[in-house]
This record gives C-alpha cells, structure tokens and sequence, in this order.
C-alpha cells in the first residue's frame, strides 16, 4: 500500500513541473492557458522519438523544453500580437499540437521499455521506484532555485507586476507584450518537461495523455492559493513550495480514491469533481459566513 | 520639452457617436515648467495627458519631447521621458507586490530589467531613506504588499517612485481626486518640491480651483477639445479662484 501512495508522490513530483507552468500563467500573468495539453503531449511525443534514436535523457531534456517553449510562444503571439483571447489562443494552439504530436510521433503510442531513460541511467537505491524518487527530486529541486531566482530578478518582478497592474507596467517601460510571450514560453517549457518525466517514469507515450492534464495543473494551482491565503504566505519561494505541495496533495487525493476500489474510468471525472470542490469551497463557506453574519445583524 | 502641433483627437470618427476631444491644438510646455490644466468634464483634459503619455494616439498632429518626434512611440517607449501619477492610486503600483518590488521596477524605468537581483540591502535603505522624508511611517513597511496601504500612502509612494529614475516629464492626473485633505496636502507638497528642486517639468490636471492657484506657473483651460485660456506665471499669481469659477459658466 505504501508502495501505492509512493508511486502517487513520485507521480506529483513528475507533474510539478506542470504545476508551476500554470501557476506562471495564471497567477503571475492571470492568463488562462490551455496549451498545456498540447505542450505536455509534446514534451513525452519528443522524448520518446529522440529516445528511440538512442538520444541521452539528458540530451534529450533542452529539446523537450525547447519545443514547449515554442508552443508556448506560438499561443502568446497569437493572443498579443493577433489580439485573439488567450483562451483561444491556447485552445488553437493545443488542437494544433494534436496534429504535430501525431506526426512527429508518427503512431498513436511509442513504449520505452528497457531503453535508457533518466530513471534508469541512476541506481543508487536498490529499488527502482527509490532511485526515480531521487531523480526527480534531484530535478524538481534544481528547478525550485531556478524558478524562486528567476521571479526575485528585475525581470522577475516585471513579470509579476504585469500580470498585477498592466496599466503600470506599461508606464514603467515594459513592453507588456513581449513579457507575456517570454512568460507562455518559459511555462509550456515546463509542461514539456512534466511530459519528458512522466513519459520516462511510465516508460510510455501516448497521444492522448495530455487529454485534461491542464485540470491536474489546474487543481494544484487552486489548492495552493488556498493554502496561501489561509496561510498568509508573500514570499515568492514559499508560494512555488506551495504549488507543488498542491500537486502532492492533488495525486495522494487521487491515489485515495483509486485505493477506494472507484472504477479508474471515473478517474477522469473525480479529478473534475475534485477540482470544482476545490474552487466551489471557498465560495460556499463565504457565502453561509455572509448569510450568518446577516442574519445575526438581523 | 513637450511641444504639441495641430493635435486633433476624435472617437468613433466618421460615425454618429463621433466625438471630438481634442480640436487642433498646438501647445508648447518648456523645460521645468509647471502647468497646471483645468476644465470642464469632457473639455479633453486626460485625452492630453494620454497623448502626452502614448497611451492614445492623436488622430492628427505630432508631438516632440526634447526635440524628438516621438508620435509613433508606444507608451514603454515614451516612459523613458514620462512618469504618471494616476487619479486612481491603485493604477500607479502592483498591488501584490512589495513596496520595495514597486520601488525597484520604478529604478528602472528606463533600463532594461536584467536577470540579477537588485533588491538587496543597499537598496532596501535608499528606498527607506526617501520613504523617510514622507514622514508617513512607511520606511520601516518596506516588506508589505503595496495592496494594504491606503490610497494616499499609496499616491504618495507613486510620486515617489516616478523619480526613482531619470524623469523629464511628470504627468499628474488629478492625483489627489481621491484623497482625504491630508493625503491630497502631502502629494501636492511633494509635487511642487519635485518640481522645484529637480526642475522636472510638471503638468497637472485638477478639478480642486485651490491647487490651480496654488501651485504652478501657468494655468491652461480647456473647452471642449480647445485651449481657451493660457495663463502665464504673471497672470497666474493675479487670478483669483472666483474668477475661474466664472470660466466654466
């Protein structure tokens, strides 16, 4: 059982960086963007490609990103330069990817079993599933520095300010524009990335596994910035703990719920149910607050 | 230097619900000036500020700061010259920021916003010590959201940020349209001593005919899209307030 909840957290970790891509979106720059189906299938569609053409993971990992990045610039083009809504333009852009994955994958699914993936080149750890926790650990520790450095930076604080004032930014020298396509760039990177990870950890890709994976990203933003409020938490680095601790949270739910004996076809369906529980709640609990309040007043 | 020529600005052109804010106007505002605008709602007041700033753009006309055409300039471009303190003070910062975030971005206005971390203590305490000479308590708050300030610390604090770097022009809103009268006496005291001891060249929108007699040197009105009076410092200093209220009758 221990085994079970482990796999969930190594899962998490993989999908953290996914995380952080939508709390870039749509809590710096308040962007709601739905690439991230795309740009995450691109990622493992990539890696499994290069990784059959006996590429090094590592090698690998820039490409991954790199492709994720372009995804990403294509969505914030056409949302600023074309002025098409951003959920358009996301929604465009991800049913376009749906076609270049197919090509670039040239099937609908590629396995990756017994190739030399990032999991597999370490063994420090007898068990496999130990030695892919350290990994990804490794990696998701090494993109929490570089995230918390990037966002304390001048750029860094342009790129929270635009998403909190546009109307300032603009009168402090910032091509808003060009801020919010850099920002699109750097979060599908690292949507891609999750897909370079979990394609690697489940030694598998498939076309379709990007089908609503925004929703996973979504939900771990959401209980994070519950977490946040609840907590009162202002520092930058905390928040990006706090994403990821949403993502935890986010797949140990799930996992619970599988655990339950609940048919894996209503997965699909939980994790919506899930997240509209966790945006739902809030708004509930404040409104009987208010209806307490009023009715004490009265 | 602003110079304005044949600045014409209409909405919705060519359509029934066409209106003309700016009507051919030609306007030059020197080096160190003071100007204060007034006029009634609708006379094109903020349109000004706007074109001046780069967020509209004039139907017609050019303008020039410091000798440079810059009509084309979107208004980023424009910030290497221009600075605004909004009417409404939560237009000025980000919110979720800190003050010293607000502050930092401020200091590079016309820089670029490099990938280096320029919030540390050395500047922690160049902020404090221009925060000081509010005497609003604030120094010491550096770390707070901008967000849980009130609208004139936050006014305040938007003054001074527009001269955290280089600024040739400051464009003032009707910077005080939402302030208790403290907050409106320590923002406009802050402008003119701006004013004064950098020689930035101010231009003020107000509706408070006080603040248009007192601070200033030279008084503009307009009327529907047109300069109707351009008071020099001479006249200014001779102009009583009932008299202006006589301009908008």
């Amino acid at each position: 059982m221990s085994q079970f909840y482990l796999t969930a957290v190594q899962l998490s970790i993989c999908l953290g960086p996914m995380a952080l891509g939508i709390f870039i979106t749509m809590k710096i720059f308040n962007i709601p963007d739905i690439t991230t189906d795309g740009s995450y299938t691109l990622g493992a569609v990539v890696t499994a490609v290069l990784l059959t053409n006996h590429w090094t993971a590592l090698a690998v990992l820039p490409v991954c990103m790199l492709a994720g990045a372009a995804a990403g610039i294509c969505t914030g083009l056409i949302h600023t330069k074309l002025r098409i809504d951003a959920l358009l333009a996301g929604i465009l852009v991800m049913t376009g990817l749906y076609s270049v994955n197919l090509i670039i994958l040239g099937r609908s699914n590629t396995p990756l079993i017994n190739m030399a993936t990032l999991f597999n080149d370490f063994s420090i750890f007898k068990t496999d599933l130990y030695n892919q926790l350290f990994v990804a650990l490794i990696i998701i520790i090494i993109l929490i520095f570089l995230l918390r450095y990037l966002l304390l930076t001048d750029f860094g604080i342009a790129m929270r300010a635009t998403g909190n004032n546009p109307v300032m930014t603009k009168s402090m020298g910032i091509n808003n524009d060009i801020i919010k396509i850099i920002g699109l760039a750097i979060a599908n990177a690292l949507t891609a990335l999750s897909g370079f990870l979990v394609a690697q950890y489940q030694n598998f890709t498939d076309i379709n596994m990007g089908i609503g994976i925004v929703i996973t990203g979504l939900g771990s933003v959401l209980i994070a910035d519950a977490l946040r409020i609840w907590m009162n938490v202002t520092n930058v680095g905390l928040q990006i703990l706090l994403v990821l601790a949403g993502s935890l949270l986010f797949q140990l739910v799930l996992a619970f719920t599988l655990a339950m004996g609940i048919d894996p076809n209503f997965l699909k369906l939980v994790t919506a149910l899930f997240v509209l529980l966790i945006v739902a709640l809030p708004r509930v609990s404040q409104k009987l607050r208010g209806s307490i309040s009023n009715n004490s007043k009265i | 230097m602003i110079s304005l020529r044949r600045i014409s600005k209409f909405f919705n052109k060519g359509k029934v619900t066409e209106v003309v804010a700016l009507n051919d106007i030609s306007l030059q505002i020197n080096k160190g000036e003071f100007v204060v605008i007034v006029g009634a709602n609708g006379s094109g007041k903020t349109t000004l500020l706007n074109i001046i700033e780069g967020s509209q753009m004039p139907t017609a006309g050019t303008i020039e700061i410091n000798g440079q055409d810059v009509t084309p300039f979107p208004e980023y471009k424009r910030s290497r010259w221009v600075a605004r303190v909004f009417q409404n003070p939560n237009n000025g910062t980000a919110p979720d920021l800190t003050i010293l975030d607000n502050f930092r971005l401020a200091s590079l206005r016309t820089q670029r916003k490099n990938l280096i971390i320029g919030v540390n203590e050395v500047f922690k305490k160049k902020v404090q010590e221009k925060i000081s000479d509010l005497g609003m308590g604030l120094e010491n708050k550096t770390d707070q959201l901008m967000g849980n300030l009130s609208g004139g610390q936050r006014q305040a604090l938007t003054l001074l940020m527009s001269v955290m770097d280089d600024t040739d022009i400051l464009l003032l809103d009707e910077p005080t349209a939402a302030l208790d009268p403290k907050s409106a006496l320590v923002v406009m005291n802050l402008a003119d001593k701006l004013n004064k001891n950098l020689g930035i060249t101010t231009v003020l929108i107000t509706h408070n005919l006080k603040d248009a007699v007192a601070y200033g040197n030279r008084l503009i009105q307009l009327q529907e899209g047109k300069i109707a009076r351009d008071l020099n410092t001479e006249d200014k200093t001779a102009v009583l307030i009932q008299e202006i209220y006589q301009w908008f009758e």
